[in-house]
């Protein structure tokens, strides 16, 4: 439920996706953590911040609309992520193809991602690129559907599900995630399917589908606007009101309510793939993105499996050296949140071997609690991806990226350091306690990804766990 | 990269078009969205400066100063890369590197991994073809005890015997799982048929299964005491430190690094390009065939880089790119296409690529085979040709934003013995380009007589539509590119 990157526009961007997986685990650092804006609301809804950063003379334009793929009907999986496609594919003043030739004739960069709670888009470029971007990202924002044809829904349907296919079915443990969603959400869960979707229902999308969903929740003022980079508040709020101020105002966004989360016993199941190796996911439910809990469970998830001096890590792939690799994460979206570890095991070596590792690890944390060090050594690594996060202005991560994340989730765009306090916050004793009382106590969903015709070396329920 | 802020004739310049609409006027009005709007011109580059010094046993270092955020990068790149590989052992420059840190001085490996986390740092080691290094990315308050760390990993490792059979042991699974990975099949397939096993750019960077197992602390330690040494090496410190700061840091660490004499790397031969062929790797199932097309290209400091450079952000190098947008945003094939020049200290290769979706397969060789042509056949039209040397240049303020992206680019330059100047002149060397300058080097490096074409996929559903095509002869070929 972090940035998922389902929208690698450029051919930069796939490498993009790849850095940020690893950073997006948590948004942000040490000394000043402070990322002054300006602020302001047009007639029409648009809510814009405007942070100055005059050290590189470049601008970044960060868009994020508040939509994902959790607003989507069923029967329409995927479709946040492929109406976010068509946002590039031109609107009413910018012949399809141009938003692209025009940005990078200007020197400019561009991209998109869908995750289940927003879209978001940002374009980068020099300093002087900025009238540009507001002039394209205006006429999306309030003259696209003129534009929007069945041949270019068809195009870019076809451009998603190569997606699916390079990003899922063509990779190796590719379908792991959507099967353990579907397992951990009921289906009338928001988060129950993949933000990618599936085959069927991007087939099934209409341009009808387009229509609506752009007058739903393409609106300004279900949209927030960041500018950020070498220019000043003042000619960002001049131009902003010229390019924006005629984008007609949109309906209010309601949402229901999403069905109470519960897992009553633990659930089983394996995935058939074509794989070397097999893999065990256990996942669970937790909390969502800044409930008391969040951030300490990131902490866990570091002192499990956060590198070589993880206690995962240490005793299955270094002591005992039956896996190949561990990992552990929170994953805190705006609905809910969830915990995973997944393992891959050594050849020669099934996976009941690998879970009862892990429940022994789990429940020593839970018996014992974390050393006052490895509590350290977590909020260490944790303040320095704040830091490293105040490099850069713009692309996916960066601190127009960043202030919009904490505008849409908390409310207050400048959050770096008190988001930064959570961390500083968590004791060893709140490790000790989170540990059981959300991997150790409550169910789970196990699945076992193993290769095709070994369901042998799957993990079986009440094998030593 | 100073708080303060130079003036900035481009702020002027917006100035001057905002008072032409008259403050106020401009956000009434009904903007006129029948054009894009006119820019004021581009802001000037500005690129930090890079200072140099040399210690007395030649170790050279570089300093770039950025103050903006207290963090520092710190990259050592020494002359040991894949390229020093023996040609029976392919994978020993990769794996001599990641066990740097698997014990060094009096730390054990899970106290290097230990204390670097503590440290709030990264730390890494590696090798690529043309060097091997070791880098570390930490907050300033951190680098002092950061720096010993990585001075521990580069100067005295201890590579345990225990250690070795362990990273071996792990590195014969990661093989296993390439497997898995048709990308990462493709990618060994195309370097091994284009370049041959006995080339150094033609071999697996990560060994095979019968060099990992082949490894020894003997060999370890061997490849070690020969290549990683100071003479050569290059120190590129950039971030929250000033020139004397880094200066004194990092002679009281490597100021006694012994220096050791090394044959130079000797210039591997590419072999000839056969025919055009289409080498098949199976991978029965598979949703996408992946494409790997092209030759051997050209080096880093072939005199027709900048030539080089606009060629590819025409053909694959930008999202409108040919390539890119022919079998994407055209046909929907795949979900990207794009094309590169790996130039290295020999001539890398060229290579266009592609994952492309199962049943067009056929169809998308069709595409790559005519725009590798037409490029060569005919000339940029002069709105393509200047919107690629703008979205070069003018995004070249870019790259030097963090410390991490200003380390990559002045990295490249230390690691290719370029002149550390070199951006000083880099924007009017790429605005020079004509299209006639771009057609010749098409037809220079581009030669679809001799493309080696590589395709990892589902040989039962392709192979029938690739020979129907009559582009070459089809002949299977397994992931490191033999005969089956």
């Amino acid at each position: 439920m972090t940035t998922r990157c389902h929208a690698a526009r450029g051919l930069r961007a796939m490498a993009v996706c790849l850095l940020l997986a690893a950073a997006a685990a948590r948004p942000l650092a040490a000394q000043a953590l402070h990322v002054p804006y300006t602020s302001f609301t047009l007639p029409d809804g648009l809510k814009v911040i405007v942070h100055e950063d005059h050290s590189v003379p470049i601008v970044t334009v960060n868009t994020w609309y508040h939509v994902g793929s959790s607003d989507e009907r069923p029967g329409r999986t995927g479709f946040a992520h492929l109406f976010e496609h068509l946002m590039f594919m031109g609107s009413e003043h910018v012949p399809t193809g141009d938003f692209d030739r025009l940005l990078e004739a200007a020197g400019g960069d561009n991209n998109g991602s869908t995750t289940e709670d927003r879209t978001n888009y940002f374009e980068d470029g020099p300093s002087n690129a900025l009238a540009l971007m507001l002039y394209l990202d205006s006429d999306r924002m309030g003259f696209l559907l003129p534009e929007i044809t069945p041949p270019k829904v068809d195009l870019q349907r076809g451009v998603v599900q190569n997606e699916r296919r390079q990003s899922y079915e063509n990779q190796p443990y590719g379908l792991a995630q959507e099967n353990i969603l579907k397992r951990l959400y009921p289906p009338d869960h928001p988060y129950n399917w993949p933000v990618i979707g599936s085959m069927a229902d991007l087939n099934a999308a209409s341009i009808e589908d387009v229509r609506q969903f752009d007058r739903t929740y393409y609106t300004p003022s279900n949209a927030t606007l960041v500018v950020a980079g070498d220019v000043t508040a003042a000619e960002v709020r001049a131009l902003v009101r010229h390019w924006f101020g005629g984008v007609p105002r949109g309906p209010a966004v309601k949402r229901a309510p999403p069905p109470a989360v519960s897992l009553p016993a633990d659930v089983y199941a394996t995935l058939e793939d074509r794989v070397q190796l097999p893999r065990v996911y256990d996942a669970w439910h937790t909390e969502k993105a800044f409930a008391p809990d969040d951030a300490g469970l990131e902490m866990l998830a570091d002192i499990l499996a956060g590198g070589k001096a993880s206690r995962l890590y240490k005793r299955l792939v270094y002591e005992l050296q039956i896996a190949t690799q561990v990992a552990a994460f929170q994953d805190g979206g705006r609905i809910d949140g969830k915990f995973e570890i997944f393992a891959t095991a050594r050849p020669g070596h099934a996976l009941d071997e690998l879970a009862a590792v892990i429940d022994g690890e789990l429940r020593a944390l839970a018996d014992s609690g974390p050393t006052v060090r490895e509590v350290e050594r977590a909020r260490n690594g944790i303040e320095a991806g704040f830091l490293d996060r105040m490099e850069r202005v713009g692309s996916f991560g960066g601190k127009a990226d960043q202030l919009n994340y904490y505008d849409y989730f908390v409310g207050t765009p400048d959050y770096f350091e008190r988001d930064l306090d959570r961390y500083r916050r968590v004791t060893p004793a709140d490790v000790q306690r989170l540990a059981r009382d959300y991997l150790v106590r409550p169910h789970r969903v196990v699945l076992s990804v193993v290769p095709a015709g070994h369901t042998e070396l799957a993990a079986t329920e009440g094998a030593s766990r | 990269m100073t708080a303060l802020r130079p003036p900035r004739p481009r702020a002027l310049a917006l100035a001057a078009v905002l008072a032409t609409l008259a403050p106020g006027a401009l956000a009434a009005q009904r903007p006129d969205r029948s054009r894009p709007p006119t820019l004021p011109p581009p802001p000037a580059l500005r690129v930090p400066a890079v200072r140099t010094a040399t210690l007395p046993n030649g170790l050279e270092i570089a300093v770039v100063e950025m103050h903006k955020v207290p963090v520092v990068d710190v990259t050592l790149m020494v002359d040991a890369g894949t390229v020093r590989d023996p040609d029976s052992l392919p994978g020993l420059a990769t794996f001599t590197a990641l066990m740097l840190q698997q014990g060094a001085g009096s730390r054990a490996a899970l106290d290097i991994a230990d204390e670097t986390a503590f440290l709030g740092a990264s730390l890494n080691t590696g090798a690529s073809y043309d060097g091997a290094f070791a880098s570390l990315h930490v907050p300033k308050r951190r680098l002092g005890p950061a720096l010993d760390l990585l001075a521990d990993v580069v100067l005295r490792p201890t590579f345990p015997d225990s250690e070795v059979a362990r990273q071996r042991d792990l590195r014969r699974a990661q093989i296993l799982q390439q497997q898995d990975q048709p990308v990462a099949m493709a990618n060994i397939a195309f370097a091994a048929i284009v370049f041959g096993s006995s080339h150094p750019y033609g071999r697996p960077t990560s060994g095979t299964e019968a060099s990992t197992a082949a490894l020894s602390r003997d060999r370890v330690v061997d490849f070690y005491r020969s290549y990683y040494r100071p003479n050569g090496a290059r120190l590129l410190v950039v971030g929250d430190v000033t020139l004397e700061e880094a200066r004194q840091l990092v002679a009281a660490r490597w100021g006694s690094w012994a220096r050791v004499d090394a044959a130079p790397v000797p210039e591997a031969t590419p072999p000839a390009g056969a025919a055009r062929t289409i080498y098949l790797v199976d991978k029965p199932g598979a949703a996408q065939s992946v494409f790997r097309i092209g030759q051997v290209g050209a080096s880093r400091s072939t005199p027709d880089y900048f030539a080089l450079e606009v060629l590819n952000t025409v053909l694959g190098g930008s999202f409108t790119s040919r390539l890119n947008q022919n079998l994407r945003e055209t046909h929907g094939y795949t979900y990207g296409a794009s094309s590169q020049f790996a130039m290295r200290r020999q001539a890398g290769p060229f290579v266009a690529a592609s994952s492309v979706v199962t049943a067009k397969t056929d169809s998308a060789l069709i595409e790559f085979l005519l725009e590798l042509r037409r490029i060569r056949d005919d000339s940029v039209p002069r709105a393509e040709l200047d919107k690629a040397k703008a979205y070069i240049t003018l995004g070249l303020p870019g790259e030097f934003e963090t410390t991490g992206g200003a380390a990559r680019q002045f990295g490249d330059l230390l690691l290719y013995g370029l002149p550390l100047d070199w951006y000083a002149s880099y924007i009017p060397r790429i605005d020079a380009v004509t299209a006639a300058d771009v057609q010749r080097v098409a037809r220079q490096y581009l030669d679809p007589d001799h493309f080696a074409i590589v395709v990892v996929g589902d040989r039962s559903q392709i192979q029938a539509g690739l020979a129907a095509l009559h582009e070459g002869p089809i002949v299977d070929r397994d992931m490191w590119g033999r005969s089956k």
